[in-house]
């Protein structure tokens, strides 16, 4: 059975990829929340009329605020509010990105089968960033 | 069978699947029973209007902020997820939807573990091959969890939160943990697999062989784990480290930074659940994430001062106090 006494290739190409993706996720996300807080950009729903909203459940915040869902907030990223999602998404998305980066290392090593479990893992993740799934709210 | 430490000698401790199947059962069978009891209560209730605050729009932001750096504080002292202590005590404390309090639990939970994965990776600590098949059926299910966590009502979600944070409250009193456990033979699955390794030991300078067994009843538990960290936004380390640890016999430390690891999977798939349904708010999201790294960073140079062994039990205490307060608040009996 192989032994690893050392990080392995693709261990090291995703770790690497990671570290550039979550602090540029995370610079994203303080900077455009500091826009959104200075009024740069004119939020969706006014700052001091979010604490009216987030008490309600999702369903019934957005029909009050007719935010929108799914990748909606794209159309709205010209607002303070939904400029933050630019960071929300990097973050949630970073994960993709790496899984793409180890894929053909693994082929590469004929490793097979975990290039397929990356592959699968990519369409996991893919399909939950895609918006097509939906609740019926409540 | 493993080994735990005790007064310094190793004393040989049996973990079968049935171990931690009694041990995680606590949890599994007073969420079920909660969920099928409150959806036959439920009734349907009226839209809410929005409501009116005299409260400064800042002041809970600021507050969340506050509060959060000192549960990233605790969380790292009590050796816990930073979304396991965030969900219930944010959601019931705090003026906050339930809805949006998992969506910010997950995404602080997220960039949590998205922090710690390349420090995690490049030492080995965490391991790949162990972390991508969990993933992807852990990551499949928490996409389920947060459909299914989404689409219930408000008081069946905090009854069923309220009794899965008292049955980790019970499995963190009860439940041991195993430095190596001992593995015979590596099972098929794994061996197929090739999943196995060496990870460096800095304190004792060895070299520590690890291999694993019972992969395929490991894999099936993580159906289940996968759905409640989808559905309560809670991160799921509470659950990941024992079935890796005791069940699949992976040591301790890779167990619990494969844990970590596979959080930035996990949730990352339930997470664009509740972005892509609304249910996440940056004003409350951004000063969360913020004030949990901020914490933890504290938290983390205090550890390496002292550990106070009060603070596992402030963690414990903090979480039966929330556990009970979402489980009554879902009964109606404390709102």
């Amino acid at each position: 059975m192989e032994k690893k006494l050392k990080a392995t290739e693709e261990q090291i190409a995703y770790a690497k990829l990671l570290d550039i993706g979550m602090k540029l996720g995370l610079l994203i996300l303080v900077v455009t929340f500091i826009i959104y807080l200075t009024g740069i950009f004119t939020p969706h729903i006014p700052v001091n009329e979010i604490s009216k909203y987030w008490g309600l459940s999702v369903h019934d915040y957005l029909k009050a605020t007719n935010a929108p869902h799914g990748w909606g907030w794209v159309n709205l990223v010209n607002k303070g509010d939904f400029l933050n999602f630019t960071g929300i998404a990097f973050l949630a998305g970073v994960t993709v990105f790496c899984y793409l980066r180890i894929i053909p290392i693994f082929f590469r090593k004929k490793d097979t089968v975990y290039g397929i479990l990356a592959i699968l893992e990519v369409l996991v993740l893919t399909l939950a960033a895609s918006g097509i799934l939906k609740t019926g709210g409540h | 069978m493993s080994y735990v430490r005790s007064e310094g000698k190793l004393i040989a401790k049996k973990h079968s699947f049935l171990d931690v199947i009694l041990r995680l059962l606590p949890v599994i069978i007073v969420f079920v029973l909660c969920i099928s009891s409150a959806v036959a209560s439920t009734e349907p209730s009226a839209v809410p209007a929005a409501s009116e605050s005299t409260t400064p729009w800042w002041v809970w932001p600021l507050v969340l902020f506050i509060v959060t750096f000192v549960l990233g504080i605790f969380a790292v002292l009590g050796g816990v997820g930073g979304g396991v202590l965030f969900v219930p005590i944010i959601g019931g404390f705090f003026p906050f939807n339930l809805d949006f309090v998992r969506g910010a639990g997950l995404l602080v939970a997220l960039a949590g573990a998205l922090a710690a994965g390349p420090g995690l990776l490049k030492k080995g600590m965490a391991d790949l091959r162990l972390s991508l098949p969990v993933a992807l059926i852990a990551s499949s299910s928490a996409i389920v969890g947060a459909m299914i966590g989404l689409a219930l009502p408000k008081n069946v979600v905090n009854i069923a939160l309220g009794a899965t944070i008292l049955g980790i409250v019970a499995i963190m009193v009860i439940a041991k943990k195993s430095e190596y456990p001992e593995v015979k033979q590596a099972d098929n699955l794994s061996t197929a697999l090739r999943i196995s390794g060496i990870y460096h030991e800095p304190s004792t300078g060895q070299d520590i062989n690890w291999k694993i067994h019972r992969t395929p009843q490991g894999l099936s538990l993580f159906v289940i784990i996968g759905i409640m960290a989808g559905m309560f936004g809670l991160g799921a380390g509470w659950a990941n480290v024992p079935v890796l640890n005791l069940l699949m016999g992976a040591p301790l430390k890779v167990s619990v930074a494969t844990s970590k690891f596979l959080l930035s999977i996990t949730d990352t798939s339930a997470a664009w659940i509740y972005v892509n349904n609304g249910a996440v708010l940056p004003m409350m999201v951004v000063p969360s994430i913020i004030g949990i790294m901020l914490g933890s960073i504290v938290g983390v140079r205090i550890l390496a001062k002292a550990k106070p062994a009060a603070i596992r039990y402030i963690v414990i205490g903090l979480l039966l106090f929330s556990g009970t307060r979402a489980l009554l608040k879902g009964l109606g009996i404390w709102n």
